[in-house]
């Protein structure tokens, strides 16, 4: 029995993690859909997934075969490895030091990209079909590789695995209301909310792995979800007031 | 061959975008585990110096990093 209080954290970790990946996916699918036709868009999107599918199917059992304190390990490292590019990255948009996410900005390449490529005259529209696959595929893996990570090594895959599966939902439901790419949701605060979650996440199941007796056991994940917030709020500080300060290069 | 090399590049991509970053954390989780625990250390105190290591890493990165981009402006 899940006790879905306790598996709050990775819920929402996952969820909001793999929305961010959705939302990007979707700014190609929709693109694709526009400019080539809502078939190859959706064919590329299902097969994406089906072979995101087999690789679940593939590599989840083998998983559950490795040693715990080595999974959490690896596991561990990969994830605070992840978390600390997503945050050092959400930290400098927010300071203002690199440009925003813009969804906008990404459909507007795409459409023109496939508006400039050949090969839409046979009954199979492969650049379209390739297209929607390449970019299901990309952020798919990034969210299969989330929700195992997140939950396999406290054993709450099937929680985790519901928080993505809400957020492909959610997104999904969106882009039939919409239409439209998802410019209005505020991407950056979403990756820096991530960014803090995987960091506490990797920070813990290391922690884990190399022997830590963390005080509180699980609940130690809140305060580390809070150390990694406070870290990095102060960095978009420290950030702003460092740009502020240095002078110009000529 | 391209397709395997750029499929990779991807995979590396997810963990590091920074090398430096992903460098410095490494060593340190290397430290925490490898060094710390001989030197007597009590198990509770590791998981604040692995926190305390991390965040001054990524910090210390982020602030590099806003230094860097303003002087090549």
């Amino acid at each position: 029995m899940i006790d879905w209080v306790h598996a709050g954290p990775s819920v929402a970790a996952a969820f909001l993690a793999s929305l961010v990946e959705f939302i990007e996916a979707l700014t190609v699918v929709l693109a694709v859909g526009v400019v080539r036709g809502w078939r190859p868009a959706l064919l590329g999107t299902a097969f994406g997934l089906a072979v995101l599918f087999l690789l679940v199917i593939v590599l989840g059992p083998a998983l559950a075969r490795i040693p715990l304190d080595v999974v959490q390990l690896a596991v561990g490292t990969l994830l605070l490895l992840f978390g600390l590019r997503w945050l050092r990255k959400a930290i400098l948009r927010a300071a203002g030091i690199i440009a925003l996410h813009d969804e906008e900005a990404a459909f507007a390449a795409e459409t023109t990209l496939l508006r400039q490529a050949g090969g839409g005259g046979s009954e199979w529209d492969w650049v379209a079909i390739g297209a929607a696959f390449k970019i299901v595929m990309l952020e798919g893996i990034e969210v299969v590789f989330i929700v195992i990570a997140i939950g396999a090594a406290g054993g709450l895959l099937v929680p985790a695995g519901a928080g993505a599966i809400a957020a492909l939902l959610v997104v999904v439901l969106l882009g039939i209301v919409l239409h439209r790419p998802l410019a209005r949701i505020p991407e950056n605060a979403l990756k820096f909310a991530v960014g803090v979650l995987l960091c506490a996440f990797g920070a813990f199941w290391v922690g884990e792995g190399i022997g830590v007796a963390w005080p509180a056991a699980d609940w130690s994940i809140l305060a580390l979800i809070a150390g990694f917030l406070a870290v990095a709020l102060v960095s978009v500080l420290l950030c702003r007031g460092r740009a502020r300060m240095l002078p110009a290069a000529q | 061959m391209g397709w395997i090399y750029t499929a990779l590049r991807e995979l590396v991509g997810l963990f590091v975008d920074d090398g430096s970053l992903a460098v410095t954390a490494l060593i340190w989780l290397a430290i925490c585990g490898l060094v710390l625990p001989p030197l007597g250390i009590a198990d509770a105190w590791l998981g604040l110096a692995l926190f305390a290591g991390l965040a001054i890493i990524l910090a210390e990165n982020a602030l590099r990093a806003a230094r860097r981009k303003r002087a090549s402006r």
